[in-house]
């Protein structure tokens, strides 16, 4: 069987303007719009035309959270997964956890490939899939723009700050998928229903037994700087003696 | 006493401007010795340019011939070896330290601190969460190797000094050969390198095709600045991604961000905002840019930036 494994995170919508707390215990989200990482959507939108081109025969999501966390997998599922793992788990994992956490999947699922979103929009850690592959002894190909499967192996193109660059790894390996690797299918009514009668199995994080304490404390939240409300100009020689004002030209 | 190591960022020849900074940081870390460590199948170019960081105590050279690709997979093992002398492992948060780092600090056994803006105590920094919307301070416990990546432009370049020593060391580990570099794109032209440039000019959407992107060129052309773009046009197929600026892109703070035709997504702004002059030119006068610019102007930009032009040629020439 031919898997592919898609790690799936809620985080608050990416156009949610979140606020820090006034005690800066943490960001106040409460109500806010929920969904599955934009990038994450990315790279499940792979995982499913890879299985529609017959490169690979099954597509997993599995995501760590609490109960409710079902809905994106639910998502997941109507977009197109075959089935969903939860990982029922009431804390925060910092992303280190969250490897191990996948390690345990990967190990029950031999997937050929996992596919993840290079960073989720909340945390912006950008660490999960990189510290997965080292745990796994496997490749990794992060940011990736355009993957390409054929006979163990994939061939990788990556956006890297220079440009792009092509790497060829062995399978099994882990993905990080960038913003301009695909754009997510938008999900259809039946499909939907569809979802609903696919399995979805439940994991307590207990029964895994990884170590997924937290090392590092969150102390405080503060909101960034603000900068001071700047002055507007009405035409192009104003603007250019704006500049020349702040000793810019 | 701390001692860190910091993982150079190079192409084989070159040293990046960004290993500088990333000595910044560590210089912000009391009391702390830092060593450079060059991975390389030939480390002497970039050794010699990295012993004149300002602040060294030395440089470290670790040469294998495969390190030539510079792949995660195979300098994090020699990290790693190397890492067990030190307290502090710090790369550039740039698309070669985020990539590496995490795999380095998954093999310790330990969390990482991504894109440090700010340094507290020897285990305390400060970072950006959701696009630089809040202001995280966290702490590594004392035990722990702090592994992080740095956000460059929050330290500036802490210039040049008498050449530290450069030593040779050694990492008897094995490496994988799961991992091949099939290619790269050439690097781009003779204009400055966007993520460590002074002035840079930004495009969006609104340029509305490739081909008037030339305008954002000609401008960026009388202001010796890097080009930029926003994710919109960059998606549109305008420009490359390696000139996206953003949250997902690179993060600048160059003294002048001149941003046109760019609406000022919450996700463009992350990656601006310690610009140090802000100057937004764009038609609609509710665009979200011009809360955080300095200068703004509201108008077509096809006619804006020639007059533009017009006036920086009368400014700048006697």
């Amino acid at each position: 069987m031919r898997r592919i494994l898609v790690g799936l995170k809620r985080v608050v919508d990416a156009n949610v303007r979140i606020r820090v707390k006034t005690d800066g215990s943490g960001i106040d989200a409460d109500g806010a719009k929920l969904g599955i990482n934009p990038f994450d959507e990315i790279a499940l939108e792979e995982a499913l035309r890879m299985r529609e081109r017959g490169d690979a025969d099954e597509v997993v999501v599995a995501s760590i959270g609490p109960e409710d966390v079902q809905q994106q997998l639910r998502n997941g599922l109507a977009m197109g997964a075959d089935r969903a793992i939860l990982v029922q788990c009431g804390d925060t994992l910092e992303p280190l956890g969250v490897a191990r956490v996948l390690l345990a999947l990967v190990q029950r699922e031999a997937p050929m490939l996992v596919l993840l979103g290079k960073q989720g929009i909340d945390g912006d850690h950008n660490q999960t899939g990189q510290m997965l592959a080292a745990l796994w002894d496997r490749p990794q190909a992060t940011f990736a723009s355009r993957i390409v499967l054929a006979d163990g192996v994939a061939q990788v193109t990556r956006e890297v700050d220079a440009g792009r660059e092509t790497l060829e790894v062995d399978l099994p390996a882990v993905v990080t998928a960038d913003l301009r690797l695909n754009e997510p299918r938008f999900v259809k009514l039946p499909d939907i229903m569809k979802a609903k009668r696919k399995p979805l199995e439940t994991v307590p994080l207990a029964e895994l037994d990884v170590d997924t304490r937290p090392r590092l404390r969150n102390l405080r939240h503060a909101p960034p700087p603000t900068r001071g409300r700047g002055v507007m100009v009405k035409d192009a020689a104003e603007l250019v003696s704006a500049l020349a004002a702040r000793g810019v030209v | 006493m701390a001692r860190v190591l910091v993982v150079a960022e190079h192409d084989g020849l070159r040293l990046n401007a960004a290993t500088a900074r990333c000595v910044a940081c560590a210089r912000a870390i009391d009391g702390a010795s830092i060593d450079v460590l060059v991975l390389a199948a030939d480390a002497a170019p970039v050794a010699a340019a990295a012993a004149r960081i300002a602040g060294l105590d030395r440089v470290l050279t670790l040469e294998r011939a495969a390190n030539a690709d510079g792949l995660a997979a195979v300098l994090a093992p020699q990290v790693v070896s190397v890492a067990a002398d030190y307290s502090h492992v710090l790369a550039p948060a740039t698309t070669f330290g985020k990539d590496l780092m995490p795999r380095v600090a998954a093999l310790l056994g330990v969390g990482q601190v991504s894109d440090i803006a700010g340094v507290e105590t020897a285990h305390r920094f400060v970072r950006p969460i959701y696009a630089g919307n809040a202001l995280l301070t966290i702490e590594v416990p004392v035990d722990d190797t702090v592994v992080g990546t740095v956000r460059i432009a929050s330290f500036a370049d802490p210039g040049e000094d008498e050449a530290a020593p450069v030593v040779a060391v050694a990492a008897e580990v094995a490496l994988p050969e799961h991992t091949r570099l099939l290619g790269r794109s050439a690097p781009i032209g003779d204009r400055p390198d966007l993520q460590s440039a002074q002035r840079v000019v930004s495009g969006g959407r609104a340029l509305g095709s490739a081909e008037n992107f030339a305008l954002i060129h000609s401008l960026a052309d009388r202001l010796g600045a890097a080009v930029g773009a926003s994710r919109a046009a960059v998606d549109a197929g305008y420009v490359g991604s390696d000139l996206q600026v953003g949250q997902t892109g690179k993060i600048i703070a160059p003294d002048l961000y001149v941003a046109v035709g760019i609406s000022g997504a919450i996700q463009h702004l992350t990656g601006i905002r310690d610009a140090r002059t802000i100057v937004a030119i764009n038609k609609d006068p509710d665009a979200p840019i011009f809360e955080i610019a300095d200068i703004g102007l509201v108008g077509d930009l096809f006619a804006c930036l020639p007059e533009l032009n017009l006036a920086l040629d009368g400014a700048i020439s006697p």
